[in-house]
């Protein structure tokens, strides 16, 4: 009998089986279901199934995220209910306003996910949390109240792509420019429907802040989830839980349904080009494109390795005159760690504005969108048209280095060049 | 549920994201008439306005790509759109619509056969479209513990019975 994959072994725990195979529809348990205000969209649908309480309110977490603080009276209302909800419900841990995170970086760094968990997330980047060996899979506002209602929550066995990558990066060039070559080579639906698993030595040896980019963006490829396995790199990352550590990996013998294999030795930074995550161009292709706006921030990039890189870069330097260079930290947590780095200062001083943790710029919401035409470099994870604020503007995703590299000269730049 | 619809086609391309469908300025409330107001506002900003309830939506591959915002579904639903047809669907658009009680069916190359403003009849018990022409396509029949949801009217009606019935 062959083996399994991560994701196979997930599913059949969670779903009380022997084994499962790709394609097998299953009732399956959720170990945790995360939220952001998406719970006051379901809200509705929850209070119509005809449960008041919520299943296991000690395997829910929510935070606020997409919009901290609360840019309208209509969204301050839209955080009383859901803090009024988690209060009713005896929902612990509620990260409210100030104790906030964008809420994918909130479960990985509060270690609130652990490998072989079936995680449920109430937005398309919980894909990023499988880096530690976890499934975890987005849903909308429908689903996310069956799982509240319930526990439970219907899915089918997907088949597992395997992402091979080895050799050594070029200088400055980072798991962005890896994640961005990959979704440039399968395309934005590449990985539709399937499970992402990440191996190989370059995979190994990158530390969870870039695992997580790496799995983060999986979603760009259409994929259920990304999964990376958990090993002695996991272990150390969520050691401060206390909790038990099981790690998990794919049988050698497991089935996957096609492998890519990359071989990065040398690469230099990637960049995806208007208006589609998987329009790739090499940064050399495009350096010298004027930019008006420069962004570091959402769960994709923007941990205190990503601040640590654009203080680096900053540090005694001014952003270039008629650009803005913003920074919106992950989450409070990375915020007060890079005002006690003194990063901050830096940040300040070179020009550059620093924000509270919010992923309202990455979607268009609010705290810095963009005009009509205009063209920004950002460390996220779309830029389909409008995504970041009008329709015409021009987004560029790049690593933490492109950004920062850009912002201060004012176009697009190949970091190794600063 | 109703398993016959006539309707005029609006066409769409390519990786159509829940970004192009409903812009995420939009989503600071949980009024679907916004939503429905502004649906691909950065395609056409007219649009919305151009809708009458019954029209279908025709595209190609990997429509509802991006954010997990059920008010892409919620938005197009509301305006009264009755099916969407495309190559693929990203999985979590998916399901989104069919958990909303929203028909959405994979036809591949029906995006090549018709254009805006083409009447199609869907026929969703014979699994068919009849194109202008009054010639048919098949769609992909839909899994059976999906077809389940969708005919109970979504998940809600369909968790709502199972939770009176005491089946869960």
């Amino acid at each position: 009998m062959a083996g399994q994959t991560i994701s196979e072994k997930i599913l059949a725990r969670a779903s009380a089986k022997e084994r499962v195979a790709p394609g097998d529809i299953l009732d399956a348990s959720v170990d945790l279901l995360y939220m952001h205000e998406m719970l006051a969209m379901a809200l509705l649908p929850f209070n119509e199934i005809g449960t008041t309480k919520v299943w296991d309110p000690e395997k829910v977490v929510v935070t606020l995220d997409h919009w901290v603080p609360p840019p309208t009276p209509e969204i301050a209302k839209m955080h009383q209910t859901i803090r009024e909800f988690c209060r009713k419900q005896g929902i612990r841990r509620f990260h409210d306003v100030g104790d906030h995170g964008i809420v994918h970086q909130l479960i990985a760094e509060r270690g609130y996910a652990h490998p072989g968990e079936l995680v449920i997330g109430s937005d398309s980047h919980t894909n990023m949390v499988g880096a530690v060996g976890a499934f975890a899979a987005g849903i909308g506002a429908t689903d996310t109240a069956a799982v509240m209602a319930t526990g439970r929550l219907w899915l089918r066995v997907p088949e597992t792509i395997r992402v091979d990558i080895r050799g050594t990066l070029s200088e400055r060039t980072s798991a962005k420019d890896v994640i961005l070559k990959v979704i440039g080579t399968t395309g934005d639906d590449g990985a539709r429907y399937a499970a992402v698993e990440f191996t190989g030595p370059t995979v190994e040896a990158f530390p969870m802040n870039e695992r997580f980019v790496l799995c983060n963006m999986t979603t760009e490829m259409g994929a259920k989830v990304g999964l990376i396995a958990a090993d002695e790199t996991t272990k150390a990352y969520l050691a401060h839980t206390g909790d038990p550590f099981r790690p998990i990996a794919s049988d050698e013998d497991a089935t996957f349904v096609k492998t890519f294999s990359f071989d990065v030795h040398g690469m230099g930074p990637q960049v995806a080009c208007p208006s589609n995550p998987a329009n790739l161009k090499p940064v050399e292709d495009v350096e010298g494109t004027k930019i008006d706006v420069a962004f570091l921030g959402s769960c994709t990039n923007a941990r205190i390795e990503d601040l640590r890189i654009a203080a680096e870069l900053l540090r005694g330097e001014k952003v270039a005159p008629g650009v803005r260079f913003q920074i919106t930290p992950a989450s409070q947590i990375i915020y007060r760690q890079a005002v006690k780095e003194g990063l901050v200062e830096i940040f300040l001083d070179a020009g550059a504005t620093f924000t509270s943790s919010t992923c309202g710029p990455c979607f268009g919401g609010h705290l810095g969108t963009l005009a009509g035409d205009e063209v920004c470099i950002s460390s996220t994870n779309r830029n389909y048209p409008g995504r970041m604020g009008s329709p015409t503007a021009q987004v560029y995703l790049a690593s933490p280095w492109t950004v920062t590299a850009s912002a201060l000269h004012g176009e697009i730049t190949d970091p190794r060049k600063v | 549920m109703e398993t016959r619809f006539k309707g005029r086609v609006w066409t769409f391309g390519d990786d159509i994201s829940t970004d192009h469908i409903i812009a995420g300025k939009y989503l600071g409330t949980t009024d679907p008439k916004v939503f429905a107001e502004h649906a691909f506002e950065s395609v056409d900003a007219t649009w919305a306005k151009k809708v009458r309830p019954g029209d279908l939506i025709v595209a190609g591959d990997n429509f509802g790509c991006g954010s997990s915002r059920e008010q892409a579904p919620i938005a197009l639903k509301t305006l009264g759109i009755s099916a969407i047809f495309a190559n693929s669907f990203a999985r979590i658009f998916f399901r989104n619509a069919i958990n909303l009680g929203f028909p959405v069916l994979e036809c591949v190359g029906l995006k090549t056969k018709v254009k805006d403003a083409d009447v199609v009849e869907l026929d969703m018990a014979r699994g068919e479209v009849r194109l202008q022409d009054g010639s048919m396509m098949p769609f992909r029949p839909l899994p059976p513990n999906v077809l389940e949801i969708l005919e109970a009217g979504g998940l809600v009606p369909k968790l709502r019975k199972e939770l009176a019935s005491g089946a869960k």
